[in-house]
């Protein structure tokens, strides 16, 4: 197992690498400058600003230096932000992220899974189409819509909960934006593990269960359970990475100090180095909960532990 | 809170003043001399105590004095000298005094300077500091003060975006350019508070200058030892009614008041929230939530509603800003071709534009020059007066002239950076010309970064959105623009008798000899047709009834100093 992980890391070398280089020149290509504005800035202190950042300097010679500052864990400074660094933009924005996107997971692991079993379990119910039917609104309505639909009916017509903002991460301004980032993950995961439940239900070792006499509830929070997750497991990997890392709009519209907004921000004042820091730090982080769910994954289901094994 | 309580009961005593004098009045008349006398003192002392009482009279003040204000994106920096754009003045307007002030109305006012005086030609000032100034850790503000900030500004090592603003001080743009030392800079400290500066020319809106944030000064002790940190809580020293108390990051900036500020005793609020809000409707909806006092800008398709529903908090006001379309006079079609240029702005109805289009009260723009600016008369263009029809028959003869008609149509492309506003002000210029004149237009939206690059390269462009907004209320600050030595004219205008002009107006100190020159400058501008005026900006907010002390003002300036939140 430790062998497996340390090799998985090795291999995510040359992939962050790819990921380095591709989007520092990406970055450059577009037109435009971190100094462009619409007034002028003096030649002289254009220059001076160019040379501070290495800017007057070919691009690989730059690459390099980025290069050499990245392997020693400085990511610079942000050109835009000029009073921080860009590791102190990231340490602050990103747990922030973290806590929204593994909330509204766990909120949508809750509830989408337990409507997703219920649903299997009394199949073409009422319940059953119900459920469905409100996890395709939930995955055809994008957040964009429903934020301020839920800011509309929640903070403006009966106004208990903010219409924005942090405060500093108060449990109040945290419910519509996870609520938000969850509603289509609800629907995913309770589609998912709906048909997950349905085939597991048909499997001769439920079938067993059943003829044996064990109570309902036993069998499925005991026997069913585990392997009706698999598929949601494999799910929530990259949903999780996805949550976290493109949670940009619902980021901008609740005004949440995440790390989305630095993206988007970044891209469009050109600030290479905060856009190249953000890169970077997520193309980590995706790679790790990747490695995190395989491993999980293994211990889940014994045949993929096998597998792992043998190769 | 300190003198909050005393301010407001004042303000309640107002109300029954009538009533309270004229009972003094009645019993003063039935009594001996002496005791007239003492009560006539005390109605006196009262009285005056009512007048001096500076908040507006009917005005009682909440107990709570927290202001929230939106203020568009994170600012770049709280560095006064190391940022650009309006959210970083925003705040440093409270962090930080320049030598002048602005009234609410907008007004000049004294700042750390009580007063200044200045010489027959113009060019040198003389500033008195007062001496109740101070940082925000007790030191004394004086006069070394200003002398290290300002070279702090042109130091061209500093990398200061807004060093420009100090070109009319003697030997600043040759220490720009790194030609000239940094000490040789005009302004000179005369013992411990007075003040003295030297500029190249007589600069009729330099004490108007003096209000933008990059001539602040900053803590000479703090920014050595932080160096590019000094900016942050705990380091930032400042000498305005506010201190930097947090800054969270893409939430919020707080600041709170000042002990040591020299007027702290007329500032009323204690704590003010700046919130980072781009996205203008999210902002709209934290307004309508009550958590946020002042909204920055108001998402136009919102308009007509908040006409309806919140149109006593709607704040309109004109402000020292044009939107203009340029053309590129360095290519075909437009080089050489002034008969078309001005063809095509002829039969551009900017009324449709403003009243049908944009709906928030902007003004129809025919001159370069916005109206209220100081010192200056508009020039306009003659067929401003004209009917459509006039203009339009006009227009078809001179785009006839200019080489286009019915066998050879002229095409161009109009170059915006992407908004919905752009384009659909975009579009309605494109369907004019084509009904009016044949013209074939093709629209070009870009990121705003790259739609820079093109603009400023001058090659791919034919006709551009642009828009310029003054840092200082005089004629100049549009007039150089058009210079054809000046970094933003993108349109590649050049008219050596234009730039006469403006170098004439630098020299001349007579306010209205350079009022007339400059209008003379103007006029030829505006007969070369580099660019299209399309209309004057308006700044849009939205205000609390409940927030007192907010004047509309043609700079869009408010500082929180002037203002506080009324009980209710």
């Amino acid at each position: 197992m430790l062998e497996y992980f340390f090799r998985r890391l090795l291999g995510a070398i040359p992939t962050i690498f790819i990921i380095i280089l591709v989007s520092f020149f990406l970055i450059r290509l577009a037109p435009g400058g971190p100094f462009d504005f619409d007034k002028t800035l003096a030649p002289e202190i254009q220059a001076n600003l160019n040379t501070k950042f290495h800017l007057d300097e070919p691009v690989y010679v730059q690459f390099g230096y980025y290069l050499k500052d990245i392997l020693q864990g400085d990511f610079g400074p942000s050109f835009q932000y000029k009073n921080y660094t860009v590791t102190e933009l990231i340490a602050q924005g990103f747990p922030v992220s973290v806590q929204l996107g593994l909330s509204a997971m766990a909120l949508a692991l809750l509830l989408g899974s337990a409507a997703g079993i219920l649903a299997a379990y009394r199949q073409n119910s009422k319940f059953d189409y119900g459920v469905m039917t409100i996890s395709m609104l939930g995955i055809s309505v994008p957040n964009f819509v429903m934020a301020p639909i839920l800011i509309l009916i929640f903070a403006i017509v009966f106004s208990f909960l903010p219409a924005g903002g942090w405060n500093d991460g108060a449990f109040q301004n945290r419910i519509l934006p996870i609520v938000t980032l969850a509603l289509p993950q609800i629907a995913y995961i309770a589609r998912i593990s709906r048909g997950s439940m349905i085939e597991v239900l048909r499997s001769p070792f439920i079938r067993t269960a059943f003829s044996k006499g064990l109570p309902t509830f036993y069998i499925l929070t005991r026997h069913a359970l585990k392997p009706t997750l698999l598929p949601v497991i494999s799910y929530m990997g990259p949903a999780i990475a996805g949550i976290i890392t493109g949670s940009v709009v619902v980021e901008q519209i609740y005004g949440i100090p995440g790390l989305g907004r630095y993206f988007v921000q970044g891209a469009l004042n050109r600030d290479y180095t905060l856009v190249m820091g953000v890169v970077v730090f997520y193309g980590v982080f995706i790679i790790l909960l990747n490695l995190i769910v395989d491993l999980l994954y293994g211990w889940l289901d014994p045949q993929i532990r096998l597998q792992a094994r043998k190769t | 809170m300190n003198d909050l309580m005393p301010c407001g009961k004042q303000a309640t005593m107002t109300s029954t003043k009538s009533a309270l004098i004229q009972r003094l009045d009645n019993e003063i008349k039935n009594m001996s001399p002496l005791a007239k006398q003492i009560l006539q003192l005390i109605s006196l002392c009262a009285y005056i105590l009512l007048a001096s009482a500076n908040c507006h009279a009917a005005d009682v003040l909440a107990p709570n004095q927290v202001l929230h204000r939106g203020n568009g994106s994170e600012p770049q920096s709280l560095d006064p000298h190391k940022s650009e754009g309006v959210p970083s003045a925003n705040i440093q307007k409270d962090l930080y005094e320049g030598l002048v002030c602005e009234s609410p109305s907008g007004e000049l006012v004294p700042g750390v300077a009580s007063s200044w005086s200045v010489d027959k030609k113009g060019m040198r000032y003389l500033f008195t500091l007062r001496k109740d100034a101070k940082w925000s850790n007790g030191d004394p503000v004086t006069a070394d003060d200003f002398v290290y900030s300002w070279r702090r500004i042109v130091d061209p090592k500093t990398g200061s975006y807004y060093a420009q603003t100090l070109a009319p001080v003697l030997n600043a743009e040759d220490i720009i350019k790194g030609t000239k030392k940094v000490t040789s800079l005009g302004i000179r400290a005369i013992g411990k508070y007075q003040l003295e500066v030297k500029l190249k020319g007589p600069t009729p809106y330099f004490i108007g200058l003096l209000t933008h944030s990059s001539t602040y000064p900053v803590h000479k002790a703090s920014v050595e030892k932080h160096g590019n940190r000094f900016a942050r809580v705990g380091n930032l020293i400042g000498n305005g009614a506010f201190v930097l108390k947090e800054w969270s990051i893409q939430s919020h900036i707080l600041l709170e008041r000042n002990p040591h500020y020299w007027d702290n005793k007329n500032t009323k609020l204690d704590k003010v929230y700046y919130y980072p809000i781009e996205d203008q409707s999210s902002e709209l909806k934290r307004y309508r939530a009550g958590e946020i006092d002042i909204v920055e800008g108001i998402p136009i398709s919102q308009m007509p509603w908040l006409r309806k529903n919140l149109k006593q908090d709607l704040r309109l006001t004109p402000y020292l800003g044009i939107y203009y379309f340029g053309y590129n006079v360095t290519q075909p079609p437009f080089k050489d071709n002034k008969k078309l240029r001005q063809a095509l702005s002829m039969v551009i109805d900017r009324k449709v534009l403003t009243e049908k289009i944009l709906r928030t009260g902007e003004l129809p723009a025919y001159s370069w020059v916005p109206p209220n600016v100081a010192n200056y008369q508009q020039v306009e263009y003659e067929w401003k007066a004209w009917p459509m029809s006039r203009r339009i028959k006009y227009a078809k003869e001179l785009i006839k002239q200019a080489g286009y008609g019915k066998g050879k149509p002229l095409s161009v492309e109009i170059r915006y950076n992407t908004s919905e506003n752009h384009k659909k002000i975009a579009i309605v210029v494109a369907s004019m010309w084509k009904k009016h004149l044949g013209v074939k237009t093709k629209l070009h939206n870009e990121e705003w970064k790259v739609f820079l690059a093109n603009r400023k390269t001058k090659k791919h462009t034919q006709v551009f959105r642009s828009g310029w907004i003054a840092d200082y209320n005089d004629a100049f600050s549009f007039a150089e623009l058009l210079h054809s030595n000046h970094g933003v004219n993108d349109s590649g205008y050049s008219n050596p008798e234009y730039d006469a002009l403006l170098a004439q107006s630098a020299k001349e100190a007579d306010i209205e000899k350079r009022r007339k020159l400059l209008q003379q400058a103007e006029k030829i501008l505006l007969n070369d047709y580099p660019v299209i005026p399309i209309y004057y900006y308006m700044s849009k907010h939205l205000v609390k009834p409940y927030v007192g002390g907010y004047e509309d003002n043609t700079m869009d300036h408010h500082y929180s100093k002037h203002l506080y939140i009324k009980a209710h």
